[in-house]
């Protein structure tokens, strides 16, 4: 059993279309990151999986329908939807009482144990801390929790590097492991696209892209072309093009490493890189169509 | 199909027992500390214009002594009537504001994604906010008007015998307590079952609105009220409304001189309260507007 499936699931808001017909899978063990522009419908994603919002199509979590099973489904799957949803009038202790007292993989200890290596004082209102401490609470409760699926939308915006450095070490070091699901959204792509297994492109309510890390080293190559060998590189139909300090960087799909290797360095391209080459061939693609 | 086996922990971390309705209403008491705090002050400042009044006890009780029976257990009685009824009116003002911000908060401060994500159901949420207005609020009032209560009796007992004379008049003319139970009647009959559906009404808007949910609530009452009053010359949508509010066509029981409520003279009637259709129309109309706020919330997220 995976641990979502997505057949052609569809929401609407009024006439606006968030989610256009995605299909998607992803199997237990991975840490799936979804990728895209603001409104692309991520968030609507997200919120379809973790039942908060009804939707068209089919949708397993786990076994379960969200939409219709959120409270039981919430026993397994632990989410952080955006930054700062802590109530700014409840105390440390209050927010450990409460999870503790309400949800049964809850383990007081660890998060305990999580808080004490930060400054947070148990005593404290949520009101009183930064908002880089509230994320650093947030995570506490939510790694003390024995889930078999974490979901995390845009879990550090608006934070500073040593917290976002902070916030990902301790998910990969303390909490995840070979059983766990975690599916993540960011805009902050280069400072986690190590952490990833699989990557999804959201672009108007459609899935643009998708695809395993290890599948993108294989099969995308990126190439800075001497500028004497511009026209053989275009000539292998490079899927994007762009300039960095006055040289052409070419990428390339299911290219032939040694063919290209003679055109120039070859390496494998940042996640950032690729996005915005699917991205503008989307736009293109578009274009033409009109 | 439903494998729950979690590989990662083969023995459950859970070490306290799993409560959510319990927590729930202790989250809510957290949050809104108004719920207690009004009428402990209210109840506070009471006690304090007693000890003022108390200058004019003993001058007050030298004349009671001269008046005729009934009238002096009229008088003796007053101050405790009085305090009740300070108390009730904490009670509905509390209980109006619990209800008319209680499903809107959580939205407008977005922590209902926080709440969400926990294994607590929308319908033990929205219980755990009615049991304010219909259990939390009623046994606190009860609880601290009694204290009230016994407190002036106390002060009052202290100043008669600090100015020499008997507190044999004032304890023999005060059943206190037969007026504690029947205040525990007139909260449980008139100030909650009895208005149950304007709180319904009031949680189901909070859960609703997006902005000013008490006007959301109160702006239909008015507009129904009016178009009545224009259209019909009658008003009796206002009066049913407000009457219900306040609890005073709840048949619950009369009293023989028009005394308040927790009068020993009052005739409790129960039968006849559980028998009238305005009671059980009330609550079945509280209970669909509950039933819609479940799921209303289900559907909600942050505005």
């Amino acid at each position: 059993m995976p641990c979502i499936e997505a057949r052609g699931l569809r929401k609407s808001y009024g006439s606006t279309i968030a989610l256009d017909g995605i299909d998607l899978r992803v199997d237990d063990g991975r840490i799936l990151g979804i990728i895209g522009p603001n409104g692309a419908g991520k968030t609507t994603a997200l919120y379809a999986i973790l039942g908060l919002t009804p939707y068209q199509g089919e949708l397993r979590v786990l076994g379960r329908d969200p939409w219709s099973e959120r409270d039981r489904l919430m026993c397994d799957v632990c989410f952080i939807a955006d930054v700062a949803v802590l109530p700014r009038w409840i105390r440390v202790s209050q927010a450990l009482d409460y999870v503790a007292g309400v949800h049964p993989r809850f383990d007081r200890a660890k998060a305990e144990a999580f808080l004490a290596k930060t400054s947070i004082k148990t005593t404290s209102k949520v009101r009183e801390l930064s908002k880089g401490m509230v994320t650093q609470l947030h995570l506490a409760l939510v790694m003390a929790i024995d889930a078999r699926l974490l979901v995390l939308d845009e879990p550090t915006l608006g934070l500073d590097i040593l917290y976002r450095k902070q916030f990902y070490d301790s998910l990969l070091n303390d909490y995840f492991d070979r059983n766990r699901t975690i599916v993540v959204t960011t805009h902050q792509v280069e400072e986690i696209q190590h952490v990833f297994t699989d990557l999804v492109f959201i672009n108007q309510g459609r899935i643009v892209f998708s695809c395993s890390m290890e599948q993108i080293e294989s099969r995308y190559m990126e190439v800075m072309v001497h500028p004497d060998r511009m026209d053989a590189a275009r000539s292998l139909k490079p899927i994007y093009e762009r300039q960095v300090f006055g040289r052409a960087v070419l990428l390339f799909d299911h290219g032939d490493r040694q063919q290209l290797a003679a055109l120039g360095e070859v390496r494998t391209p940042s996640v950032a890189d690729l996005f915005v080459a699917v991205m503008s061939n989307q736009a293109g693609q578009a274009q033409g169509a009109v | 199909m439903n494998t729950t086996n979690t590989p990662s922990s083969a023995t459950p971390v859970q070490t306290q027992a799993i409560r959510p309705l319990y927590w729930t209403v202790r989250r809510e008491l957290w949050e809104n500390r108004y719920v207690y705090w009004a009428p402990l002050a209210v109840a506070a400042i009471f006690v304090i214009a007693h000890l003022i009044g108390m200058i004019h006890l003993p001058a007050e009780m030298r004349q009671l002594s001269s008046l005729d029976p009934e009238k002096c257990r009229e008088a003796i009685l007053k101050p405790y009537d009085t305090a009740s009824g300070f108390m009730m009116g904490a009670f509905i003002l509390v209980t109006i504001f619990y209800c008319a911000e209680a499903l809107h908060g959580e939205r407008r401060d977005r922590s209902i994604l926080f709440w969400k994500s926990l294994p607590v159901s929308d319908r033990t949420a929205v219980l755990a906010k009615a049991s304010i207005p219909f259990v939390i609020l009623p046994v606190l009032t009860f609880a601290i008007t009694v204290v009230l209560q016994y407190l002036i009796l106390l002060l009052s007992s202290a100043a008669l015998l600090a100015s020499g004379m008997s507190v044999a008049s004032l304890w023999s003319h005060l059943p206190i307590l037969e007026m504690s139970l029947l205040l525990l009647y007139h909260i449980v009959t008139v100030h909650a079952l009895w208005p149950a559906p304007i709180y319904c009404w009031l949680l189901l808007v909070s859960g609703w609105a997006r902005r000013a949910p008490f006007l959301w609530a109160a702006l239909p009452v008015l507009v129904i009220a009016g178009v009545e009053k224009i259209a019909f010359h009658t008003q009796y949508f206002a009066t049913l409304v407000a009457y219900r509010l306040i609890g005073m066509t709840a048949p619950a029981s009369f009293t023989p001189h028009n005394a308040h409520p927790t009068d020993p003279m009052t005739h409790i009637t129960p039968t006849p309260f559980l028998l009238s259709p305005g009671l059980w129309i009330g609550l079945v109309i509280a209970v669909a507007f509950l039933a819609a706020a479940v799921r209303l919330r289900r559907q909600q997220g942050p505005i």
